[in-house]
């Protein structure tokens, strides 16, 4: 059909090339022809096949990514999608026997910088100090944190933002990429320095921290550094949920895909009651310890000492200036003296040497013996407190009066170890097992330690060892377990545990303690002495008796342990301690229990310097155990109640 | 008067001629161009979020242009197109040169060049006019004259120009498609295939000589163009995540709109360099090779114009038409699946871009042109 359509000026060929010109040269033309397209047509078929070819390596290449390993690129792409975050779980509370919380969480506005999300760190934070200004050191923890976490992990730059702080940051988002204001919590210690070396504190957790668990690289987690906090910061923690969130290639989050919830920390309850503890902070002085448990059981009613330190410090990091002084202080707040102070029982310890005598039948109830005032021993002589001696003493009147010379001879008799061996039967210088990281066992010395040491033990440091002097080293929790022992009989262990997550722990009946094995009469004899101190003329302590309007009475021990020893010159001179540098002064102890025919109560009490046993510790313990009835005495012969309790006297003149 | 009525006649007469000419349009093949500009839309409605703008709108215009174009061109006639082929490559030259000199400077080169609202990549227009400049050159050559050197000497000045002009962009890559392009119309032509062998012989030894004059800034672009793996958060990056894409799309794919590579920025340029995987994540391997079997078909056709065509200018036209196409499809494909490096090659009737809609379509049409006058008479071959 083209062929009977002719534009002008084109002619349509339907003839093979060379048509109209004739002849041989035609005939040439068309044989070029032919050749030339049959060149051509060879070398477009061969351009075509390796087009082709070529097209099949493509789709084999695409077998190959799609087909073959599609399954590992797929899973590629999921990794690149989703990013699992974790949601930190509430920390659990802490609380006091009464239900008082004493560790808690309150809100916590704060600003975070995801660095994957900022195109210039250093810049974002540059305009974030002119909004709210960082200081030196806080800009450099952030950056140490930036290096420290992968890209995409957000870092806390600003903790504890107040309501106009946030709303500059929120004003000023546009020009902060990577910073998000989030809502976390924090740790509340409502009681503050009351509770801090039972409960502890938190603090960011170290790098050494995050190895074992996950959740520690979220921002603004804490982890207990000390106390209940640290003992029971795996319980407290709970654990972490994750969330699986679609995110696109700069990290925005695009949905939520997934989210399994956590299980949140559960509650602890402490044994302490803290309105008690409180109480008896107030009454105490710097350099004083006092440690009061449940006799019958071990719980830990209260562990006050003085001078304390406020966790809540610990939140937002303590300065440095404040850290220098709390370490550098001799009163050494940081320390908790019920668990890590030592100090040599004193007196207080004669008990120990009493059962010890007893147990071993080198002396009899009644045997008397007669103190001059000082013992010889060799070319040594062994000075007991009352200078012109107590004449003839039995045991009772030997721990009533506290005679030294009575108890220099029932150690010469005994020798240390069989000392040793019953002091640890009581609880001095063993592990406590008490839930305070850090708490030291203190030390009850023998022949074969001091051996160890390369020293040999002489029959002089065996004498000196009968009155609680030496090298013994004990805390104020041991010694209130050892007088909760002497009382009960039983081997209780003082705890502070009462229940995790609401299920109550063992060891809050009598019966989960074991009997000690120390026969009944002789802790009678030994409890009858104690007594007295407290409740017969004569007795140390007679001064610090219950009043009467408690109801009870109780026993107890006197203890003045020399920090110094005191030469023969001073001693003639007439030796004053009031005249001496405070810090030289004796330390004055007092061990105690109460009522003395059912103990409830067992209290010990140190006032480090306090000269005198009956004078500064004694009163002291009185006044514990006063409060310790008005508030935990159980309504006839029960527990004792989680607060408060009938109070005896309602207007009680103090 | 009869002038009057012999004008009528002519007219109805040259009216007559368009209209035949039309009927021999092959709407076959231009449906298939339909077809895969609607895949292009498709993939760029992905791209732009699930939403015709800002790309598949455009693209949809952009083609509808492209195909006006494509018809005009194809209705011109075959020899006017010859006799316009050098004057048309002079002016291409002259373009590149311009684009050196006032060219807008993207992604660290010289390529474009601002045509009232529309940037123009000249080398793209440049790579259809060599073929037809080529196809020129040759079209009256008998073998006897192509295995002349001296006549071989000016086309290869003519493709040497403008690959040097486009190295001077620099662009590596449009130049090595470009001289590509010149050599398969030379191979067709019938050169001498030890030609070819010593050509490249040439090549190979004057390679590292040249890279040895290069400045230190030239070399390290040839070898993050050479290497992209050195430079893994850069161009490393987009090639680990399109093989990602790919391979994630399975044998199925992800599902249109679905694929997560893609939207969720993962992948880079998706709209520009790397459609075709975003193509491949969301319809698979099936999808994948769909897309390549059509691609197929147009190189397929270019070959067939060639075979059927009864002039040595439609011929070496047809095959060095297809040839481009065919290796923008090779480049472009290659480079996303990481078999070669990175080179910033278009998917011609897929990507987002005008330039290269309008240059390809502009091929088409005088591959049809080609086609329609498939018979007409361009002389024979001389010696």
């Amino acid at each position: 059909m083209s062929g009977s359509l002719r534009a002008p000026g084109l002619r349509w060929r339907r003839a093979l090339p060379g048509h109209g010109l004739g002849g041989a040269l035609g005939t040439s033309v068309r044989r070029e022809e032919e050749r030339r397209r049959g060149v051509f047509t060879r070398r477009a078929l061969a351009l075509g096949a390796l087009q082709l070819g070529a097209f099949g390596f493509l789709g084999h290449r695409l077998w190959r990514l799609q087909v073959e390993q599609g399954e590992r690129y797929a899973t590629l792409a999921e990794e690149n999608r989703i990013s699992v975050r974790l949601i930190a779980p509430p920390r659990g509370r802490v609380l006091d026997r009464a239900g008082r919380i004493v560790a808690g969480n309150r809100l916590n506005w704060r600003a975070l910088l995801v660095a994957e999300q900022a195109a210039d760190v250093a810049a974002t934070l540059d305009t974030f100090s002119r909004i709210v200004p960082l200081a030196e050191h806080e800009r450099a923890r952030i950056e140490r944190e930036l290096r420290r976490r992968r890209r995409f992990v957000p870092v806390v730059v600003r903790e504890f933002l107040d309501w106009e702080e946030m709303a500059r940051i929120e004003l000023n988002a546009p020009d902060l990429p990577g910073i998000s204001v989030d809502v976390g919590t924090t740790r509340i210690y409502p009681e503050g320095e009351h509770l801090a070396h039972v409960v502890g504190y938190v603090a960011p957790p170290s790098e050494a921290d995050i190895g074992d668990d996950p959740l520690l690289e979220l921002p603004g987690i804490r982890v207990g550094r000390a106390g209940i906090e640290r003992h029971h910061d795996r319980v407290l923690r709970g654990q972490a949920g994750t969330v699986q969130l679609e995110v696109n290639a700069v990290g925005r989050v695009i949905r939520e895909l997934d989210r399994r919830e956590g299980a949140p920390g559960q509650d602890v309850q402490i044994t302490i009651d803290a309105e008690l503890q409180k109480a008896i902070r107030a009454r105490i002085e710097e350099g004083t310890t006092a440690v009061l448990l449940d006799a019958r059981n071990g719980e830990v009613l209260a562990m006050a000492t003085k001078p304390s330190f406020d966790p809540n410090l610990f939140n937002a990091g303590v300065p440095a200036a404040l850290w220098r002084r709390w370490t550098a202080a001799r009163s050494t707040p940081l320390i908790n003296k019920a668990t890590n102070g030592l100090y040599a029982p004193g007196s207080t310890f004669k008990m120990a040497v009493a059962l010890a005598a007893l147990e071993a039948r080198v002396c009899t109830p009644g045997e008397r013996v007669h103190c001059p005032g000082h013992m010889d021993l060799g070319n040594t002589r062994f000075h007991c407190h009352k200078r012109g001696g107590h004449g003839g003493v039995d045991l009772r009147a030997a721990l009533k009066y506290s005679c030294d010379v009575y108890f220099y001879e029932m150690a010469r008799r005994l020798g240390i170890d069989r000392i040793a061996a019953m002091a640890r039967r009581l609880g001095l210088g063993v592990d406590l097992e008490i839930e305070l990281p850090g708490a030291r066992r203190g030390l009850v010395p023998t022949r074969a330690w001091r051996e160890a040491q390369g020293k040999p033990w002489s029959p002089g440091d065996t004498v000196v060892h009968g009155i609680g002097q030496g090298f013994y080293q004990l805390t104020p929790l041991a010694l209130a377990t050892y007088t909760a022992r002497l009382a009960t009989g039983r081997a209780v262990q003082p705890h502070l545990t009462r229940a995790i997550g609401g299920r109550p722990v063992r060891g809050s009946r009598p019966e989960d303690w074991p009997a000690l094995g120390i026969s009944e009469r002789d802790l009678r004899l030994v409890r009858e002495a104690m007594w007295a101190v407290v409740n017969e003329e004569g007795g140390t302590a007679r001064l610090s008796r219950l009043p009467s309007w408690v109801g009870a009475q109780m026993a107890g021990k006197t203890g003045t342990t020399q920090v110094r020893r005191v030469t023969r010159e001073q001693r003639e001179r007439g030796f004053n301690v009031n005249q001496v540098p405070r810090e030289w002064r004796p330390h004055a102890l007092f061990v105690a229990f109460a009522p003395h025919d059912d103990p409830l109560f067992a209290v010990s009490v140190v006032v480090e310097h306090g000269t005198s046993g009956s004078a500064a510790a004694a009163p002291l313990a009185r006044d514990i155990l006063v409060e310790a009835f008005q508030r935990l005495r159980p309504p006839a012969g029960g527990a004792p109640p989680a607060a408060g309790g009938p109070r005896v006297a309602e207007a009680q003149p103090r | 008067m009869t002038g009057a009525f012999e004008r009528r006649l002519l007219v109805r007469d040259r009216g007559a001629a368009v209209l035949a000419k039309l009927w021999r349009i092959p709407w076959g093949f231009v449906l298939l161009l339909c077809l895969i500009a609607a895949v292009g839309y498709a993939a760029l409605y992905s791209a732009g979020g699930g939403a015709p703008e800002p790309y598949a709108q455009k693209h949809a215009i952009r083609f509808g242009f492209g195909l006006v174009l494509m018809l005009a061109v194809a209705l011109v006639d075959i020899r006017i197109i010859a006799r316009l082929a050098w004057p048309a490559y002079a002016g291409g030259v002259a373009l590149l040169a311009l684009v050196l000199v006032h060219g807008t400077v993207g992604k660290g080169a010289q390529r474009w060049i601002d045509v009232g609202p529309l940037q123009l990549q000249p080398s793209e227009l440049m790579k259809i006019l060599l073929v037809a400049a080529l196809a020129a050159w040759f079209r009256r050559a008998s073998w006897e004259r192509v295995g002349n050197p001296l006549f071989l000497v000016p086309p290869a000045l003519a493709v040497a120009v403008p690959v040097a002009l486009i190295l001077k962009q620099p662009n590596l890559g449009t130049a090595l498609i470009t001289a590509a392009v010149g050599a398969a119309v030379f191979w067709a032509a019938g050169v001498r295939w030890w030609k070819f062998a010593l050509g490249l012989g040439a090549v190979a030894l004057a390679a590292p000589v040249a890279y040895h004059h290069l400045r230190d800034y030239q070399k390290a672009r040839i070898q993050t163009f050479l290497d992209p793996e050195s430079d893994p958060l850069g161009a490393g990056y987009n090639i680990i995540q399109s093989k990602i894409a790919l391979g994630s799309g399975g044998m199925w794919g992800k599902g249109f709109l679905q694929g997560t590579q893609g939207h969720l920025n993962f992948l880079p340029e998706k709209q520009t360099d790397f459609i075709f995987t975003m193509l491949a994540e969301e319809f698979g391997l099936v999808g994948s090779l769909t897309v390549l079997g059509l691609m197929l078909l147009v190189v397929a056709f270019c070959h067939l114009v060639a075979l059927r065509c009864r002039h040595q200018f439609g011929r070496l036209l047809a095959v060095g038409l297809g040839t481009n196409y065919f290796l923008y499809v090779f480049v472009n494909v290659a480079m996303v699946t990481g078999s070669i490096p990175v080179g910033g090659v278009p998917l011609p009737l897929i990507s987002h871009g005008g330039s290269a809609m309008l240059t390809v379509m502009l091929g088409f049409g005088l591959l049809l042109s080609a086609w329609v006058h498939r018979d007409a008479d361009l002389g024979p071959a001389r010696e």
